[in-house]
């Protein structure tokens, strides 16, 4: 499979990577030869298999709709980049 | 003999006949760590107040009288992507090199209440992607057994800080061998145990349906004590299993006769070198002798396992990772506008490799590719259980090498990613299938060590520790120490 440099463009907008021209090429070649090596999946035929998506057989695991102690406001913001008052500052997002 | 050198059952022993303090223990450590750090660099962090603190305050419990746990005044090093509160937890990247967790992971509370002393946090490839310690995004890990080589990866401080005595025990996390193929290239005991056997609440994501926390230890019986500890149900982790938890040291009765011990003989195919493979008909020739019976069996998948593994693990991967934004913690580079810091944050956090896997998985998943990658994985996967399924119907536990090869050379592998993914190409299929392994010592080729891996059922932990067990007390391999 052959992963052109629009298409490397394409994914990393998806995954919100910003990439360099150079990056683009190198990404493009070794992500086709990487997919390539996983065409070999296509020996299989696998119409019939169900996939795996977990291992373990879990149904939903629930537990009582009851309050229980958690972070703290300031333990919760103590990371932030940025805050103001008690919230996480970013860049304005909506024009006006 | 140093205490650095011993293991944790000697320390222990030590310990509470009153021989040495918990402080001395973790003295003698921290000069060890002195004394080789700057060749090895197996610790992202130091933490030797924080060490002598928790040794002297189990040594006063001890002189209280009170019954302490197993584990209580030994000192060990964790993995840097399992939160330690109040302690930087870096995963090795720049994206997460100054956050301080506001909690502690699970396994890092048991081991607290077991009387953990911390010496620091162990090296890795950055957000546990590599099998060599070349992706941190720090600096790299070298081997103690020749420094200009590679310890594995991704565990790689954990693996490295055991072998080098600067710890008695480690945590380390393994995806898709990241435990065991460190513990085999330094020459130590590494399990990957059961899918929901620990928890992994407090793990930095990878890949959730892979992720398995498990012990690096200097012997079998190290590492039993290591996993009762870490073990069991977890309300926080709803993929943890609600499983009793063996105490595992009852495993180790050096009697495996009539053990039904399978060879699958894909793992012995072409890629894997005369002296591993030397190794692995060595192994076979003792178990034999001490009366299990080996027989050749087949994994016919064994081939897709690497296509299949890195297509899920870069797919959960991209998902687990979109949480770098730089909003709420970590890093954050500002751009233009919200995606713009979004971007450039991602750009300037992550290392190659990580963002290599970002793409692979972001493409697999994305819309028209899902089926042909994504869920042609899956499917294949099920053929992969399968295979372990109607093995384990036969044979009690299977053996394979763990590496392909012996500890390589740093650098050898950086340029090609593809190369560097077929050295896990004996371990991934055991966490596409969920089951439990643990790779132990077995031999040296040119003075570096070789690892054997035991494969066992779901939730059979002890029978790996039993026969591991068995095997080691016919040799001497993980009594040798490295020439540091």
């Amino acid at each position: 499979m052959k992963i052109s440099t629009e298409m490397v463009e394409h994914v990393a907008w998806l995954a919100r990577l910003a990439i360099t021209g150079e990056e683009k090429e190198q990404l493009s070649a070794q992500l086709s030869r990487i997919l390539d090596h996983m065409d070999k999946l296509n020996e299989l035929d696998t119409t019939e298999v169900e996939p795996t998506f977990h291992v373990l057989d879990l149904r939903n695991v629930l537990r009582k709709d009851e309050a229980r102690p958690g972070l703290t406001v300031e333990a919760a913001l103590d990371n932030a980049p940025e805050r103001e008052g008690n919230l996480f500052k970013v860049p304005k997002i909506v024009e006006g | 003999m140093q205490l650095y050198e011993q293991t944790l059952t000697q320390v222990h022993d030590l310990l509470t006949k009153g021989e040495v303090t918990s402080r001395e223990i973790t003295e003698a450590f921290l000069r060890r760590i002195e004394a080789v750090e700057g060749s090895v660099q197996a610790l992202v962090t130091r933490t030797p107040e924080l060490a002598l603190e928790q040794a002297q305050e189990t040594d006063r419990r001890r002189q209280a009288g009170e019954d302490l746990p197993p584990l209580a005044g030994l000192p060990a090093v964790i993995k840097d992507n399992m939160s330690t509160r109040g302690i930087r937890t870096t995963c090795s990247s720049r994206i997460l090199e100054n956050f301080v967790p506001p909690y502690d992971a699970t396994v890092v509370e048991k081991l607290r209440e077991s009387g953990l002393v911390l010496l620091g946090k162990a090296n890795m490839d950055e957000f546990a992607m590599g099998s060599s310690a070349e992706n941190s995004a720090f600096f790299k890990t070298f081997n103690p057994w020749d420094l200009t080589r590679v310890p594995g990866g991704s565990s790689a401080g954990s693996a490295a800080a055991v072998a080098a005595g600067e710890a008695v025990y480690a945590l380390g996390s393994d995806t898709g061998g990241s435990v065991r193929q460190p513990a085999a290239l330094c020459g130590v005991v590494g399990m990957k145990p059961t899918y929901g056997r620990v928890s992994r609440y407090g793990l930095v994501a990878f890949a959730s349906s892979l992720d398995q926390i498990g012990p690096l230890t200097r012997d079998v019986r190290d590492n039993a004590s290591v996993l009762s500890a870490i073990a069991g149900h977890d309300p926080r982790d709803s993929t943890s299993a609600p499983l009793e938890v063996p105490n595992y040291t009852t495993f180790l009765t050096g009697d495996i006769k009539g053990l039904r011990i399978g060879l699958p003989k894909e793992y012995l195919a072409a890629g894997i070198d005369a002296p591993v493979r030397k190794a692995v008909d060595e192994a076979v020739r003792v178990l034999s002798g001490l009366g299990a019976e080996v027989e050749e069996c087949s994994l016919p998948h064994t081939e897709y396992s690497l296509s299949v593994y890195y297509i899920i693990a870069p797919a959960e991967a991209s998902s687990n990772l979109a949480r770098y934004d730089g909003v709420r913690y970590g890093l954050r580079v500002s751009g233009d506008d919200l995606i713009g810091t979004y971007q450039q944050t991602r750009r300037q956090g992550f290392g190659s490799e990580v963002k290599r896997r970002i793409m692979l998985g972001t493409y697999a998943l994305s819309s028209g590719y899902y089926d042909a990658y994504y869920l042609k994985a899956q499917k294949v996967r099920t053929l992969i259980r399968r295979d372990f399924d109607q093995a384990f119907a036969r044979f009690d536990v299977l053996l394979t090498p763990t590496s392909p090869t012996t500890a390589f050379k740093v650098g050898e592998k950086v340029d090609d990613p593809l190369t560097m993914y077929m050295s896990d190409v004996c371990t991934v299929p055991v966490n596409l299938a969920g089951v439990p392994a643990i790779s132990v010592p077995g031999g040296f080729d040119q003075g570096l060590p070789i690892g054997l891996q035991f494969i066992g059922r779901p939730f059979a932990e002890g029978d790996l520790y039993r026969v591991a067990y068995a095997l080691e007390q016919t040799t001497d391999y993980h009594k040798q120490r490295p020439p540091l």
